[in-house]
């Protein structure tokens, strides 16, 4: 078996004259955690049920561990573990009988097996509080656990997750980034999200889609460093600044970009970039003393995740 | 067991077991029970009547499962897309022939039960007097059959919306047409201007006057394969609108 648990190649899907996913290529192999980033109606979801099986794609081929997933979808899918959006449950089932239901149609028969694999699961989730209990009396952090479990239950080579942590609290949340972690050494993990840290902290490669579209697909840092013309200085102060202080801090420090971002009360925000220069914060602090301004706070700021994600998106 | 029907078979269990695990069986059961013997001992005039049979009993089933089979069905379909586990069906490795076919037999095994539990009435006759059993068994048998190609139109349709009072009553609604179609009422209004072919068409195609023949004792092949094809024609179109229906 090659190294690349899902190949998806040429994807197109489109409801009526609305392309939710337009002509797209990935892949992704076993020990990777691909984190799928994107607006909302960007095609996330869309591209996720295309690779789970539960859409047909327009155009273009999928394949499942080397299994053609349009051609064969019965065996490509035993390889899949999904979690779709919301993390849909039979909410009168109890979490044991449902987990069991899960397990046996994803055919584990051998019923000592199937026992092992719940007794792993009540124990890797934490949900042994909840085993007995009907899905629907559970609040919204165990009932994402469930989905989960359900889509761990057979212990997938590929695993899927439509906002794994939505909803959940930040202790949650940790969990859940830790256990993803714990899980991916031999897996091919997807997860889309909209929270960027956690691309950070659990994703080996981002992808971002907006429009239907492939728009980055790199690792998070890189992200950083292509998307983003680096740091930044903000300034702070209490004067009342006209243009001309402006002008003249911009012509004597050479920098590119100086610029008021914002007055709020008794407060003004001072930005300063460079694309090409590395900033001097030295400098740029003499330079200000000359002009007598009460400092409230000065430093560089630091580009993250969101900054890349805004600017990319927001170029379409 | 090969996998194939395996999985049915777990399909199914899931399903029976979900009448159960809330009140709804019990009430549904109840309630067939007291409407089926109220109908028999009251409006039938089981008594008066004076005869050792259950056509009073039998009678009434079109008029009743008209409202009690899209009450068991209406939930097959409608609330896996409502609460959206139909993806979690979906992207597990079966078919839709496979998820279509065991929710249809629960709910058809539901009903079985429900036929079952109403057999005192079947005993006290005996008691009573000297029924032909042969009619009666053959009546239940009619009755099952009836109730399946009732449930399977129910399912079918239920996929159509999220809403299982809209599927209820669209359920309901086809149900009526179906029966009212061999009426003694609609025929002659038809036959009053139809050639005789669109007047036996319909007629052929109305539940009550099948069950009618079956009632009589009468069970013959075209009465079993109208509603067995009745059945599999409606649970071709589920699979299909399941197909269609699954993204909405």
């Amino acid at each position: 078996m090659s190294l690349k648990l899902i190949t998806a190649k040429n994807l197109t899907k489109s409801f009526g004259d609305f392309i939710a996913v337009d002509n797209i290529d990935l892949d992704v192999k076993r020990g990777e955690v691909l984190g799928f980033l994107g607006p909302n109606g960007a095609g996330k979801s869309t591209t996720m049920k295309m690779l789970t099986g539960f859409l047909e794609p327009d155009k273009g081929t999928i394949e499942i561990c080397d299994i053609d997933l349009q051609k064969n979808p019965l065996k490509a899918k035993e390889f899949i573990g999904y979690l779709p959006e919301g993390a849909p449950a039979y909410s009168d089932m109890e979490v044991s009988d449902f987990l069991s239901f899960v397990g046996k149609m994803r055919g584990i028969e051998n019923s000592k097996l199937l026992k092992s694999r719940l007794s792993d699961m009540a124990e890797q989730i934490n949900l042994k509080e909840v085993w007995n209990r009907p899905i629907e009396t559970l609040s919204k952090g165990f009932k994402r656990r469930v989905g989960i479990a359900q889509a761990l239950i057979h212990d997938p080579d590929i695993l899927i997750l439509d906002e794994p942590t939505d909803g959940l609290d930040p202790n949650q949340k940790y969990e859940m980034r830790n256990l993803i972690k714990n899980i991916s050494q031999n897996k091919a993990i997807v997860i889309s999200t909209h929270i960027l840290e956690e691309v950070e902290a659990v994703c080996s490669r981002a992808i971002i889609i907006a429009d239907g579209k492939i728009l980055a697909n790199e690792t998070p840092e890189n992200l950083v460093n292509k998307f983003l013309e680096g740091d930044f200085v903000s300034i702070i102060t209490s004067n009342i600044i006209d243009k001309k202080i402006i002008n003249d801090i911009k012509s004597t420090l050479n920098y590119k970009t100086v610029k008021i971002e914002s007055h709020k009360k008794n407060q003004t925000q001072i930005l300063i970039k460079d694309e090409k220069n590395k900033l001097n914060l030295n400098k740029i602090m003499n330079e200000i003393k000359k002009y007598k301004l009460d400092i409230n706070e000065a430093g560089f700021l630091k580009s993250n995740l969101d900054d890349v994600f805004r600017k990319i998106t927001q170029q379409q | 067991m090969n996998t194939y029907f395996k999985k049915t078979f777990i399909i199914f269990d899931r399903e029976l077991k979900g009448y159960f695990r809330t009140p709804l069986a019990s009430i549904f059961l109840l309630v067939f029970l007291a409407l089926s013997s109220g109908m028999t001992f009251f409006l039938g005039r089981f008594f008066e009547r004076d005869q050792a049979d259950l056509t009073a009993f039998f009678a009434w089933h079109p008029w009743l499962f008209l409202i009690l089979m899209p009450a068991i069905g209406m939930r097959l379909w409608a609330e896996e897309r409502r609460s959206g586990t139909i993806e979690l069906l979906i992207t597990l490795p079966v078919t839709n022939t496979q998820l279509v076919v065991g929710k249809f037999f629960a709910s058809w095994i539901f009903t079985l039960i429900a036929l079952i539990l109403s057999m005192p009435i079947w005993i006290t006759v005996n008691y009573l007097g000297n029924p032909d059993n042969n009619v009666i068994f053959i009546s239940y048998i009619g009755s099952w059959l009836m109730a399946g190609a009732f449930l399977a139109l129910t399912s079918c349709l239920s996929t159509l919306t999220k809403n299982q009072v809209i599927a209820f009553i669209l359920s309901s609604i086809s149900g009526f047409i179906l029966v009212m179609a061999g009426f003694g009422l609609v025929l002659s209004a038809v036959r009053s201007w139809a050639p005789i072919w669109i007047t036996e068409t319909i007629r052929s195609m109305s539940f009550l006057s099948h069950f009618n023949r079956i009632q009589m004792g009468v069970f013959d092949f075209s009465t079993l394969l109208f509603f067995v094809s009745m059945i599999v024609l409606c649970l071709w179109i589920n699979i299909q609108l399941v197909q269609i229906k699954k993204t909405d």
